[in-house]
């Protein structure tokens, strides 16, 4: 097989981590890395859904501790490189030299869009301890290709290796995935990624857009675990480069298999577009708000839909999942009042 | 007289401080002391006839005898530097970075308690929100788990705090554990930078075991509220606090339910706007502690 036209990451063990609850096994973690290292993926991310440390109330407690799991998965990769995620404010650099120390190759450093400068003690920390360091900017949506470009520029001079456009909420059209792309392309030394869910139907034409646009390096998740409606599938988006003749180093039906017999029977529910993913698309609100808003919306007798929606409107960001009790508890006491005599 | 006070650091917290040191009764501002001459807050005191300086913490140690209290808000890493200069002028400091060198004070919870050490730590903004939130339910329960999750406009979170963003994750978590009482204690922090700027918010989950008195939990809570409210007047409940059902797998053991307290802080807009409630926590909390080391003193002198 020739060399790859773009580095693929497959975060199934991260972000696909949210469409199982952070519950994965030890033998979960190890049956997908294996199947994926042999069908050939250059990268696999492996953490909690949101990165070292999320185990909380607010995201929801790991099932097993995330160094187990990242242990299980460098053991089990033969020539993938382990990739983890660090959110600062949540993670902290202690998380980057536990994973170092386990054997762990890449830390992607991820803020708000319009957070950088928080990262510049990870990515420091990271290049210190012989990791390669890339910038992870999220919620890239809410700001213009320039404003994204600024902060890119910055991860960069904090001496990030690899900087990427974060389509958290999957509420990008294709011509804004590919604006996004073209700036940073065009503004950074360092190659360029794209990460895109699925909300509204668009993480593989977007994936494409963007390495038409020049990027280098692509997330996906096989059988499109992951947040919201899920994230990019693996299988399909390489069984769509092979047919376009983009080199991506992956066996199409070893991707296939890994994704019908490892990930989807992982999976406690469908990853499809349903009412709620679609809302978080449209209204453009963090991917893992999905489940949380769904058990609060239970919990308090309120509608889903009006949850995200307002959560929207309040234009909250990743990690402010303890605003959906907020939204919450006030939905609930205004169909209260209308109730009330 | 009042006690005399230098506050170190001329940004946001420094100038804010100014504005509230001068408005207290039992305290007198000596000096504003930054290292930039040409910094907003130096100009501001200058205009409010302040004495103020660029000379940093070189114009403490030149007039010692004009100082009974430094107050630093400068950073971290500058003030390990300043408290070991003032622990050899031998002048106390109240320390708002989240350096932690002294013991840690939280004026609803243990004000009276270390006033006499050479150096109080103020912990964090977060920390001084939701650490008596969880001593509070720490009174009513025995909580294993306690996590907090602050989230601030970006546009109050300055090049210190950006920086150092693992020090205001681990100086708090250690806070709820220290002086909130939970066996474990977990912090997040988040900014957002919608326009116009969110006030501040704070969301405390505590683990409740079985067998907890949910109504003395929810009334600990509220009580405790009122006494933080007292120092901080933007300080209050944004929704009432919910007991939620798990069960829970917390790192202090699976427990039945949590309890769950939104806050919010609204800034006293002495300085900064209203939204930078962060800010106003902080220097409303130290100077709670100046005065009452100011009453302290005058109480040892009568």
């Amino acid at each position: 097989m020739s060399a790859a036209d773009f580095r693929l990451t497959d975060s199934t063990l991260r972000d696909g981590s949210h469409a199982v609850r952070h519950q994965y096994t030890q033998r979960q973690v190890t049956d997908i890395v294996a199947g994926l290292d042999q069908a050939g993926v250059a990268v696999l991310e492996v953490a909690h859904g949101d990165g070292l440390g999320g185990s909380s109330f607010s995201y929801g407690f790991s099932g097993t501790n995330d160094m187990e799991l990242i242990s299980a998965a460098v053991a089990a990769a033969k020539t993938a490189k382990i990739a983890c995620l660090l959110i600062p404010g949540i993670g902290t650099a202690e998380d980057l030299r536990a994973i170092a120390d386990l054997g762990a190759a890449v830390a992607r450093i991820a803020t708000h869009c319009t957070e950088a400068d928080i990262a510049e003690q990870h990515i420091g920390m990271a290049k210190e301890l012989g990791l390669e360091a890339v910038g992870f900017l999220m919620m890239a949506h809410m700001i213009e290709p320039e404003q994204l470009l600024a902060q890119a520029r910055k991860m960069q001079d904090y001496g990030a290796d690899v900087v990427y456009c974060v389509d958290s909420a999957g509420a990008m059209t294709t011509p804004m995935a590919r604006a996004r792309i073209e700036a940073l392309v065009a503004g950074l030394d360092i190659p360029v990624g794209i990460h895109a869910h699925e909300n509204l139907s668009l993480s593989v034409a977007n994936s494409l857009s963007a390495l038409e646009a020049g990027a280098l390096h692509v997330d996906a998740c096989t059988a499109g675990a992951g947040a919201g409606a899920g994230n990019c599938p693996t299988e399909v988006l390489v069984a769509v480069c092979e047919k376009l003749g983009i080199e991506t180093g992956v066996d199409v039906l070893a991707a296939a298999s890994v994704a019908e017999e490892t990930v989807r029977p992982a999976l406690q529910r469908p990853q499809v577009v349903d009412r709620a993913s679609l809302i978080l698309g449209y209204a453009g609100v963090y991917g893992s708000f999905m489940l949380h808003s769904e058990r609060a919306a239970a919990r308090y007798g309120v509608s889903q839909a009006e949850i995200l929606l307002e959560l929207g409107r309040r234009k909250v960001v990743g990690g402010q999942e303890d605003m959906i009790i907020d939204v919450a508890l006030e939905l609930a006491a205004r169909s209260g009042q209308e109730v009330s005599p | 007289m009042g006690l005399r006070c230098a506050i170190i650091g001329s940004g946001n917290i420094g100038t804010d401080l100014m504005i509230k040191i001068r408005r207290s009764d039992q305290l007198e501002l000596a000096a504003l002391i930054g290292i930039d001459p040409a910094s907003d807050g130096l100009a501001r005191a200058r205009s409010l006839g302040v004495e103020a300086t660029p000379d940093g913490i070189s114009w403490v140690a030149d007039h010692p005898d004009r100082v009974d209290l430094v107050l630093d808000a400068t950073s971290a890493h500058v003030h390990v530097r300043h408290a070991a200069v003032l622990a050899g002028l031998g002048i106390p400091v109240i320390d708002l970075t989240p350096a932690a060198r002294g013991p840690k004070v939280i004026p609803a919870v243990n004000l009276a308690e270390h006033l006499d050490a050479p150096n109080l730590s103020m912990v964090t903004c977060g920390g001084q929100a939701t650490t008596p939130i969880v001593a509070a339910v720490s009174r009513a329960a025995d909580v294993r788990y306690a996590e907090m999750v602050s989230t601030v406009a970006s546009a109050s979170a300055g090049p210190g705090t950006r920086q150092n963003i693992d020090e205001f994750t681990r100086t708090t978590a250690r806070a709820l554990e220290e002086i909130g009482g939970a066996a474990h204690g977990k912090a997040i922090v988040i900014l957002n930078p919608a326009d116009p700027p969110i006030l501040m918010r704070n969301t405390v989950f505590c683990a409740l075991p079985e067998g907890t008195d949910h109504q003395a939990v929810l009334d600990s809570v509220q009580r405790m509220v009122a006494g933080v409210a007292a120092y901080v007047p933007g300080y209050r409940l944004k929704n009432h606090p919910v007991i939620e059902e798990g069960p829970f797998d917390t790192p202090g053991g699976t427990v039945p339910h949590r309890v769950v307290v939104l806050l919010e802080v609204e800034g006293a807009g002495d300085y900064l706007p209203p939204y930078a409630g962060n800010l106003d926590i902080m220097t409303a909390a130290a100077v709670r502690v100046a005065e009452a080391k100011a009453q302290r003193l005058a109480g040892v002198a009568a």
